[in-house]
C-alpha cells in the first residue's frame, strides 16, 4: 500500500489503536525546559510516578534565563531563579540530562534536540512547548505537547494521540534572490489563515524544499504551529543523512548503516494520497512581513497595508482593526513607511548558524540606524561558539548588534527581557502578538535577512543590494 | 482529575479570531513553579489598566457586573493558539471557568482543556453568535445549561443546540479519568513493542 511520510512514521510508532479516535503512540525522545518542564518534573514527584527510560529525557535552561553576558542563576524577571534551581534540582533527581547554563550545549529546546541529534529522522519528540515540531524538518514525527501529556510521556514512553488527516503543501518554481525559508512559511499562514492546517500533518514538499538546507528545513516547520498544523515534516533525503553525521547521541558504524537504510525509506510513496493538497508558487513569494497581531496578518514588504472596510467577514475586519490600532497602523501606509525602533534577530525559528551568516553577509560594513537597538542572540552556546569562530560576533557588534548568550530571550517576555513600552521591533521570531514581547511592544515578524537591512534603514525594509 | 457532568452557568462572549495563550495568561504572570495561583494573571493585560498592576479595567467583559461569576466562555475561530503553556487551562479553570465554546481551537490547548476536566465545545460561528447575542441582553439570566452526556448545551429559555465530541474525550471528562493510570494498564503492550521494536530500530534506544 501506498503511504506517506506521516504515514509511515504514524505506524512504525503504533502501539495499539485504543478506540474512540485515539491511538497510542511510542515516544523516542521527551525535551523538557525549565518553564513548562519543571511543572512536569514536579508534577511526577508529587505523584510519586518514575520516569520510564530517564535516558531518553533530556532538559535545557532557555526560557527564562538571561541572555546577558555574565550571566548567572539571576534572571530580570522576579523568581526565575526558581524555575532554573528547581528545574536544576529536579533534573538531578530524576536522573536525565541537563543543559545547564554555562553548559557548551546549552541552548533553545528545538536548536538543541537537533544539533546533538537527540531528534533523529524517523524518531517521535515531544516536548511541552508548542515549537517542537520544528524537528519535522529532519523527518522526524515531533510535536509540542502540555506540561501534563509530558508527564504521561515520561511515565508511559507513550502518548494518546488522535490520528491527524495528512496534507501536501507542494513549493514548486525557484525562490527570488533575498526570498527564504521564513518568508515562504509567512507567505502559506497569510494565503491560507492561521487555521489553514488544523487537524493535519503537513509535509513540504517540492524541489524548492529539496534545495533548502536542513536549517531552513526546521524554520519552514517551526512555523507549521503557527499554521495550527498538528506538526510539520520534510521527506529524508542525502541533506538530512549529511546533517546527522557525527552528532553526539545520534547512532554511529553498523547502528548508523542500518539506521541509513531505515532513514531511506521516510519519504512519501510516488501516489500516495493526501487529504489535501496546496500547491505554492515561489515566484509568487516576495520578502514578507507581519503588518498586525497574528501570523496570518503578513504581506510583501513591497505592499501596503491591507484596509479592514475591504474584508468581507465582519469577524476577520473586526480582527484588523483591532490589529492595526493595537499596532499604531493605518491602512492604505506602504510597509516600506512604517519606522522602527528594535530590531532581533533570536528564536528557535532563526537563530542557527545560517540564519547568523545571511544576517552578518548584509551587515558586513554596514551600520545599524542610529535610533535601532539591535539585538542578536545564538540559537544555541554551539551556534555562538561557531559563530565566533568564523567571526560573525564581530561583523554584528560592529554595525551596533547586541551579541548575547544564547536563550529564548526576546522572542517573548518570559525572563523578563524586553525592548520596552510600544516599542516597535522587526524581529526573526514567530509571534507578533500582543504583548508577545514585552508589555505593548509591537511585532514585525520577518527572515534574518530583512531584519538585518530594516535595521540598517531604521524602517521595515527588503535588502535590495 | 475533576469530572464533568452537567454544568449551569454564566457565559461571556470574547468573539474575537486567535485568542492566543499569551493573551490568556502572559509570561510574566506565570511567576512560580506551580499549577496554581494563576487566577489572577488571566486576560491579564486586558483586564488590568496597565501591565503589572491590579487595577481592574472596567471595560473587559469579565470585570463587568453583569458577567460576575462567568463559567462558560464564548469566543472565535483558533481560541488557544500559540504556545502550548498548560498555565492557560489551569489559569481559566482556577478563575472558574468550566467549558469553551468556540469554532476552533488551537490543538495543544484543546487537549490540555481535556487533560484537565475543562469542555472545549466546537460550534459554528453562526450557532455562537446567536448564543452571544441572546445572552448579552442579559448575562445573569440568560444563563447556559451544559450537559455533556447528551451532548447539548440549553438554553435557559429551553432551546438547545448539539455538540460534537470525541468520544474518548467525553468518557475522560465524564469520568474524570488520569490517562496515566489508564495507559498504565497497558504496560505489557508497550513493553512488547519496545522489545520489538530494539530489534527493529536499535539505535533508538541510548542504554
Amino acid at each position: 500500500m501506498l503511504k506517506t511520510l506521516f504515514e509511515k512514521l504514524w505506524t512504525l510508532h503504533e502501539i495499539s489503536i485504543i478506540g474512540n479516535g485515539e491511538c497510542l503512540i511510542f515516544i523516542d525522545r521527551m525535551f523538557l525546559h525549565e518553564r513548562t518542564g519543571s511543572i512536569a518534573l514536579k508534577g511526577l514527584e508529587d505523584a510519586a510516578r518514575a520516569i520510564k527510560s530517564p535516558q531518553h529525557v533530556f532538559c535545557t535552561m532557555d526560557h527564562i534565563v538571561d541572555t546577558t553576558l555574565g550571566r548567572g542563576d539571576e534572571t530580570l524577571m522576579p523568581n526565575g531563579r526558581d524555575f532554573i534551581v528547581a528545574t536544576r534540582k529536579s533534573a538531578q533527581r530524576a536522573g536525565i540530562r541537563l543543559f545547564d547554563i554555562g553548559d557548551q550545549n546549552q541552548g533553545i529546546s528545538h536548536v538543541v534536540s537537533a544539533e546533538l541529534g537527540i531528534a533523529l529522522p524517523g524518531s517521535t519528540l515531544i516536548c511541552p512547548d508548542s515549537h517542537t515540531c520544528t524537528l519535522g524538518g529532519l523527518g522526524a514525527l515531533a510535536w509540542g505537547v502540555g506540561s501534563t501529556e509530558a508527564e504521561h510521556a515520561m511515565a508511559t514512553n507513550t502518548l494518546r494521540v488522535k490520528k491527524p488527516k495528512t496534507m501536501r503543501v507542494d513549493f514548486r518554481g525557484k525562490l527570488s534572490q533575498g526570498v527564504t525559508a521564513k518568508d515562504m512559511i509567512l507567505h502559506l499562514i497569510s494565503q491560507e489563515g492561521t487555521g489553514g492546517g488544523a487537524g493535519y500533518a503537513v509535509e513540504f514538499s517540492g524541489q524548492t524544499v529539496r534545495e533548502l538546507g536542513i536549517e531552513a528545513r526546521f524554520t519552514l516547520c517551526n512555523m507549521a504551529v503557527e499554521f495550527s498544523a498538528f506538526t510539520g515534516l520534510v521527506a529524508v533525503d542525502q541533506s538530512t543523512l549529511d546533517y546527522i553525521q557525527d552528532r553526539t547521541f545520534a547512532p554511529k558504524g553498523n547502528e548508523l548503516k542500518q539506521a541509513i537504510n531505515h532513514w531511506n525509506t521516510l519519504h512519501t510513496d510516488i501516489g500516495a494520497e493526501f487529504d489535501r493538497t496546496i500547491t505554492i508558487q515561489c515566484e509568487e513569494i516576495k520578502p514578507t512581513v507581519t503588518w498586525g497581531t497574528s501570523p496570518q496578518h503578513a504581506i510583501s514588504i513591497e505592499d501596503e497595508i491591507p484596509d479592514p472596510k475591504r474584508e468581507t467577514s465582519s469577524i476577520t475586519a473586526n480582527a484588523m482593526t483591532r490589529a492595526l490600532t493595537y499596532m499604531d497602523l493605518s491602512p492604505g501606509m506602504p510597509m516600506t513607511s512604517v519606522k522602527l525602533d528594535a530590531a532581533f534577530i533570536g528564536s528557535c525559528t532563526n537563530a542557527r548558524l545560517s540564519d547568523l551568516r545571511a544576517a552578518a553577509q548584509y551587515l558586513q560594513g554596514k551600520t545599524v540606524s542610529p535610533w535601532v537597538s539591535a539585538v542578536c542572540v545564538p540559537g544555541s552556546s554551539q551556534v555562538k561558539v561557531a559563530a565566533e569562530a568564523e567571526g560573525l560576533d564581530k561583523i554584528f557588534l560592529a554595525a551596533g548588534f547586541e551579541w548575547r548568550e544564547s536563550g529564548c530571550s526576546m522572542c517573548f517576555y518570559a525572563g523578563g527581557e524586553t525592548f520596552g513600552k510600544q516599542k516597535r521591533i522587526i524581529s526573526t521570531t514567530n509571534r507578533n502578538f500582543e504583548g508577545r514581547q514585552g508589555p505593548e511592544t509591537r511585532t514585525h515578524l520577518a527572515s534574518p535577512l530583512t531584519v538585518a537591512a530594516s535595521a540598517c534603514k531604521g524602517y521595515i525594509s527588503a535588502a535590495e543590494d | 482529575m475533576d469530572k464533568f457532568d452537567s454544568h449551569t452557568g454564566i457565559a461571556a462572549a470574547l468573539l474575537r479570531p486567535n485568542i492566543d495563550t499569551d493573551t490568556i495568561i502572559p509570561s510574566r504572570e506565570m511567576t512560580r513553579v506551580s499549577r496554581e495561583g494563576l487566577k489572577d494573571g488571566l486576560f491579564a493585560a486586558w483586564r488590568y489598566t496597565l501591565p503589572g498592576s491590579r487595577e481592574a479595567n472596567l471595560n473587559f467583559i469579565l470585570n463587568r457586573p453583569a458577567y460576575s461569576n462567568t463559567s462558560i466562555i464564548l469566543s472565535g475561530d483558533n481560541f488557544g493558539c500559540g504556545s502550548s503553556r498548560e498555565h492557560a487551562v489551569w489559569a481559566l479553570k482556577e478563575y472558574g471557568i468550566r467549558a469553551i465554546i468556540a469554532p476552533s481551537f488551537g490543538s495543544i490547548f484543546q487537549n490540555n482543556c481535556i487533560r484537565n476536566g475543562v469542555l472545549p465545545i466546537v460550534l459554528s460561528n453562526n450557532m455562537i453568535k446567536e448564543m452571544a447575542d441572546w445572552v448579552e441582553k442579559d448575562p445573569q439570566h440568560n444563563y447556559l445549561i451544559i450537559a455533556l452526556p447528551e451532548q447539548k448545551i440549553h438554553w435557559s429559555t429551553g432551546k438547545y443546540f448539539e455538540f460534537e465530541l470525541d468520544e474518548a474525550e467525553k468518557n475522560m471528562l465524564i469520568k474524570g479519568l488520569d490517562a496515566i493510570s489508564l495507559t498504565q494498564v497497558l504496560d505489557n503492550k508497550i513493553d512488547l513493542f519496545e522489545q520489538k521494536d530494539r530489534l527493529e530500530r536499535p539505535w533508538i534506544y541510548l542504554d
